[in-house]
């Protein structure tokens, strides 16, 4: 046990994979008070309502379904003794009284509206977050034929959980011109599940009145369909952040060191909202090494005056801790190395050549970099 | 069954309807009201208050879903209005009226002032004449000020300003809640509302006027107010009357996430043109920041779709009133069409010997207006002979405030689910169960803001739908 743990109290705002991990490993170092404030019902964060399988191979080392791993990881904050207070929304960092914050307020996807889609404004358009709620947490109907907008590895799951609901789907679309998928997810697609793939194209506008009747595409084009589902599309869910004055990238994600620390003393930030998306395990694996981040802060290391985020150049979009390492995503497709330089300029990784895809996550280990570039 | 009303001239006798009456006490109101917009739900209101029988006959599921629910939610002084006009003195006493009814029935209206921005040399020279146009408004508040002055006002606005004119007085106002508002004190004084009924013919009789319903059913009044909107011309010609067409125009509208709001201050008006306002910058009650409208003259009465065009010259806009703008998250994009004419006014008419008249024409303005055009309403009808009411004990009542500046119920406790717009499990089961309830997502959106918010249901969708029992497809 460390200095720092005695008698502080951290704060986790965020009962998601990230959170509750952060939180179950503050415990087992010791921290005497950790709180997690959580502000739907129910602890464990997106993988609540992603029935399907693929949770707690990186973390728990085991294949489970999104509902399942999500109860575990709530069994085990709470068994480390991490006090998980639901039905608790939090407007502002400064009304928490603690030695040390983390946000983990998780991800969500931009609606149609962000994407500033023309056209009706019919019933039956989603994004996956809400397929998924309305057939895995309430067992509801959604419709009978979907287009989904996206080609990344949420639209897949998208898929799943329409089936699920009794809706199939007729297309997929994106505007890129690969899927940005792992070739088996893509292959199974294909096969067992026959939904074809439209590739450089995108939702020109959608038509119906009252029920979606049908997507207009770029190339002319017209699917008949009474539900559109938007995947993808990331943004953290960074009100809470915003509001408390730290800065954000180009992902609009807090700004973080590779100790996970905001511009803000105290306040550190942790798993989808400074990587919009990862998968739930690496979130959690995040939160363990966020966890040791704080600790050291406990323990007296000073906060950094400025915090620096990771520099990036185009095309590399942005890039953040994650897990163990860093994650980056690109504007484009192709193959090419990533190389990452100290704070001072040299190299201190250069990975074997990628494949690299837009929204698709590219990770390299941490050691110390403080700019990402591609060659 | 229709056809044999018509060709009898007189539908007293041959009464039926698959569902009601029509109206509750034994054969006609005094009152029928053709249209539940704004401008409907004011006349209701002012007739129930003043102790006549009243029926609002809608076309749509829910009040207040047509031309109302689109608009750019500004309480206008009328400082640019054409002087002279109906227009112009309906909205100059229309926002007195709204000013000091809308605190009191729980509409948020908020008084951040208007500047009017000048972007270019000729711009800026009209500024002295539209505050002189002003100044024959009634209006002394407005002042033509340098661009230092306008830039010290908005901070964020984008380079390129050669003056302005501020207009300390106008106001931005809650656009759902006013005719939620207005029909709900319509209801509690004993108003009928009709949902979900088309009115398709007009038989105008001795004593009453029976209007048929698309549906089979008849409402009869002894005096009907034509407040129909955007089908205002297909009303007043179900009448025989003739005058004016309705030629809408479209009007497509962008919506900020709440994180922008920061950015700006108060409305940001451009230099308007004869045949628009233009494109403004507008803060809502919400806390959110409006940009547009567009103004596209279209034939389609139901073409309520936004357009690539229109969303991509609005962002191309906005990136030059207000730079920082398009970095922000868009919650919501939708269109609306005003009920524009022919004719540069308002059409107001009233017809004795059919027992009639018609608020025709009503543009943008109608929100403002809305309260005038009602006492305009009763006036008329009663030069059209509608007799002194009875006796009567008024009610009065007062919504939950959605705006920000009031305080809102999450704040007293209670479960949100709605996060990004923090709506408690109580507002939204209250929306159903109220006098005017609201019968579908959208209308749970306009009298709670539940899934108005940034992230459009991500989160919370499946949550209020299971709140509402609706079917998702809704």
């Amino acid at each position: 046990m460390s200095a720092g743990t005695r008698g502080r109290r951290v704060i986790v705002v965020g009962g998601g994979p990230a959170g509750l991990g952060v939180a179950g490993a503050l415990r087992r170092f010791g921290v005497n008070e950790v709180i997690v404030y959580e502000r739907e019902q129910h602890a464990g964060g997106a993988p609540r309502h992603t029935d399907h399988l693929g949770f707690g191979l990186r973390d728990l080392h085991r294949l489970m379904t999104g509902p399942a791993y999500a109860r575990r990881i709530a069994a085990d904050a709470a068994k480390a003794g991490v006090q998980v207070h639901t039905g608790y929304p939090v407007f502002d960092v400064d009304s928490l009284d603690a030695d040390a914050i983390v946000l983990a307020t998780g991800v969500r996807e931009r609606p149609r509206s962000a994407r500033l889609v023309p056209g009706d404004r019919p019933a039956g358009v989603f994004t996956t977050g809400t397929v998924q709620q309305l057939t895995a947490l309430h067992g509801r109907q959604v419709g009978a034929r979907a287009v989904i907008v996206g080609a990344e590895h949420v639209s897949f799951s998208a898929i799943l959980s329409l089936r699920h609901g009794g809706c199939r789907t007729v297309a997929m679309i994106t505007p890129y011109p690969q899927h940005q998928t792992y070739a088996p997810l893509r292959l199974a697609t294909a096969t067992r599940l026959r939904v074809p793939i439209r590739l450089d194209v995108d939702v020109a506008q959608i038509i119906g009145r009252s029920r979606v009747e049908a997507v207009l595409l770029t190339d002319g084009s017209r699917i008949a369909c009474d539900t559109v589902v938007f995947t993808g599309g990331w943004v953290g869910e960074h009100e809470l952040a915003r509001r408390a004055g730290v800065p954000q990238n180009a992902a609009k994600s807090p700004i973080v060191d590779l100790s996970w620390r905001t511009q803000r003393v105290g306040v550190f930030a942790a798993g989808n909202l400074v990587h919009p998306a990862e998968t739930a395990d690496i979130c959690a694996l995040g939160g363990r090494r966020v966890a040791a981040a704080v600790l050291a802060f406990l323990d007296g290391e000073t906060w950094p005056t400025t915090v620096a985020g990771l520099q990036c150049e185009s095309p590399v979009l942005w890039a953040a801790p994650a897990a163990s390492g860093i994650t980056l995503r690109t504007s484009t497709s192709g193959r090419a190395r990533v190389v990452a330089r100290s704070a001072q300029g040299t190299l201190v990784h250069r990975s074997r050549r990628r494949t690299l895809r837009p929204n698709r996550a590219i990770h390299i280990p941490a050691c110390g970099a403080a700019s990402i570039t591609l060659e | 069954m229709s056809s044999r009303l018509r060709n009898s001239g007189d539908g007293i006798g041959a009464v039926h309807s698959p569902h009601d009456s029509g109206n509750d006490r034994g054969g006609s109101v005094d009152i029928a009201i053709v249209g539940g917009g704004v401008v409907g739900c004011a006349v209701a209101r002012l007739a129930a208050l003043a102790g006549h029988s009243v029926v609002i006959v809608e076309a749509r599921n829910d009040i207040g879903a047509g031309t109302s629910k689109a608009n750019t939610a500004i309480l206008h002084t009328g400082f640019d209005a054409v002087p002279g006009s109906i227009e112009a003195r309906l909205v100059a006493r229309g926002y007195e009226l709204l000013r000091e009814w809308a605190p009191r029935a729980g509409v948020t209206i908020e008084q951040t002032g208007a500047v009017l921005v000048a972007w270019d040399d000729e711009q800026a020279a009209t500024l002295p004449a539209l505050r002189a146009k002003a100044h024959a408004n009634g209006y002394a508040g407005a002042e033509v000020v340098d661009s230092a002055a306008v830039r010290d006002l908005e901070p964020h606005l984008g380079p390129g300003v050669t003056g302005g004119m501020v207009v300390p007085d106008e106001h931005i106002i809650d656009p759902w809640s006013t005719p939620i508002g207005l029909a709900t004190e319509a209801v509690a004084n004993g108003c009928r509302l009709l949902v979900n009924r088309h009115v398709t013919n007009v038989v105008v009789g001795g004593e009453t006027t029976a209007l048929m319903m698309a549906d089979g059913s008849i409402v009869r009044a002894r005096y009907v107010v034509n407040a129909a909107g955007l089908h205002g011309d297909t009303v007043h010609r179900l009448f025989g009357l003739d005058g004016f067409t309705v030629r809408p125009r479209r009007g497509e509208l962008i919506v900020f996430d709440k994180l922008a709001r920061p950015l700006l201050g108060r409305t940001v008006l451009p230099v308007p043109t004869s045949h628009t306002k233009g494109v403004l910058v507008a803060p809502t009650v919400f806390g959110n920041i409006m940009l547009g409208p567009t103004a596209d003259d279209i034939d389609d009465r139901n073409a309520t779709a936004s357009t690539r065009a229109g969303l991509d010259g609005l962002m191309a806009k906005g990136r030059r009133i207000l730079p920082n703008l398009a970095e922000e998250e868009v919650t919501a994009v939708y269109a609306g069409l005003r009920a524009a004419t022919e004719h540069g006014d308002y059409q107001l008419s009233h017809h004795p010997e059919l027992r009639y008249v018609c608020l025709g024409g009503i543009r943008s303005t109608g929100l403002t207006a809305s309260m005038a055009l009602a006492e305009e309403a009763l006036r008329m009808l009663a030069e059209c002979g509608l007799a002194a009411p009875r006796l009567h004990v008024s009610v009065t009542v007062r919504l939950t405030p959605l705006g920000e500046i009031d305080e809102r119920p999450y704040l007293r406790g209670g479960r949100i689910v709605c996060h990004c717009e923090r709506v408690t499990a109580d507002e939204i089961t209250a929306a159903l169960c109220t006098a005017v309830p609201a019968v579908d997502v959208d209308g749970l959106r306009r009298r709670t803001r539940a899934l108005a918010g940034r992230c459009q249901g991500f989160y919370c969708f499946a949550e209020v739908c299971a709140l509402t029992s609706w079917q998702a497809v809704q």
